[in-house]
């Protein structure tokens, strides 16, 4: 039960931060992408900010054998630069520059019920539905890749502990 | 740079970091939020509550924004259904197929300095600026 109190909250903590940084307004995204026009560098800030803040926890977190609750750490275990990782990355950024919307950010802004953000939804999980059902390369890892720098304790552990 | 939001900009991505940290400090995952709500989609037995659970905190703080902060919601776009369809589509396939997004690889993978995370944040971040150019300078800021 703690787990899930506990994603519950880190997906709210998530959203919030999404709202304060600025991410869920599109033409900031924009404004971010295009810099030869008049640009706004917010989003350099929340990069940042939260690669800074996640670089210097990990560091702290990943030294340890399981999470708090007990469970072994699920990290992606792949460090080799695939096609797939290239192209499916330039197809994001390619829509993500379109219309300055990405998935964490449409999915916090949904509650508006605002037409934009609903199209925007529906679309994007058509197209995540498409990828899984096509079976392209299903994996079930987890976002991201792997570090050289992933504890050995942690690096490549597998998916079957949990207590969630 | 009239629009920069220094202060907010930093505050919130920090508390993203944090967020990203506490889940994996507790919960030993990734927060990545194409992958989390991808695997909703395509579900797998034993394998949804944890996801379905994260997401509804997401859409929760959506909720507390647009009560309590509506203008960080709000938006103009001159974009038609059918460019919003198109980059939708985009954006979905191309996060599972780069097995990421900007949260995936730009904070958790970057976080931890894989090598993947990091291509593909590059590669993202280069054809959405490209992409945000041409529209912006060469279709008048409209499609």
């Amino acid at each position: 039960m703690a787990a899930y109190i506990v994603l519950f909250l880190c997906g709210l903590m998530f959203s919030l931060g999404l709202g304060i940084s600025g991410m869920t307004q599109p033409e900031k995204v924009i404004g971010f992408l295009d810099f030869v026009g008049n640009w706004d560098p917010s989003l350099m800030l929340v990069l940042l900010g939260a690669v800074i803040t996640y670089f210097i926890a990990q560091r702290f977190i990943l030294v340890r054998e399981t999470s708090v609750l007990g469970d072994k750490f699920q990290l992606p275990t792949r460090m080799d630069i695939d096609p797939q990782l290239v192209v499916g990355a330039a197809m994001f950024g390619t829509g993500w520059g379109m219309v300055g919307f990405c998935p964490g950010p449409a999915l916090t802004s949904c509650i508006t019920g605002t037409t934009e953000v609903l199209e925007f939804v529906i679309a994007m999980s058509l197209g995540m539905y498409l990828f899984g059902a096509l079976h392209l390369r299903y994996s079930r890892e987890p976002d991201g890749g792997a570090s050289p720098l992933d504890h050995p304790n942690t690096a490549g552990a597998q998916t079957s502990a949990r207590s969630a | 740079m009239e629009n920069f939001t220094p202060v907010a900009s930093l505050v919130g991505g920090v508390l993203i970091g944090l967020a990203g940290a506490a889940m994996l400090f507790f919960n030993a995952r990734i927060a990545g939020i194409s992958g989390i709500y991808g695997g909703l989609l395509n579900a797998k037995k034993g394998d949804t509550l944890w996801r379905a659970v994260f997401i509804a905190g997401l859409l929760s703080g959506g909720l507390i924004l647009s009560l309590f902060q509506p203008q960080m919601l709000e938006f103009e776009m001159n974009r038609t259904t059918g460019a919003i369809i198109v980059a939708g589509l985009l954006v979905g396939f191309g996060a599972r197929l780069g097995n990421g997004c900007t949260s995936g690889h730009g904070v958790c993978g970057i976080g931890r300095l894989a090598p993947r995370s990091i291509v593909a944040a590059i590669t993202f971040i280069i054809t959405g600026s490209i992409t945000a150019i041409v529209i912006n300078h060469f279709f008048g800021g409209s499609i």
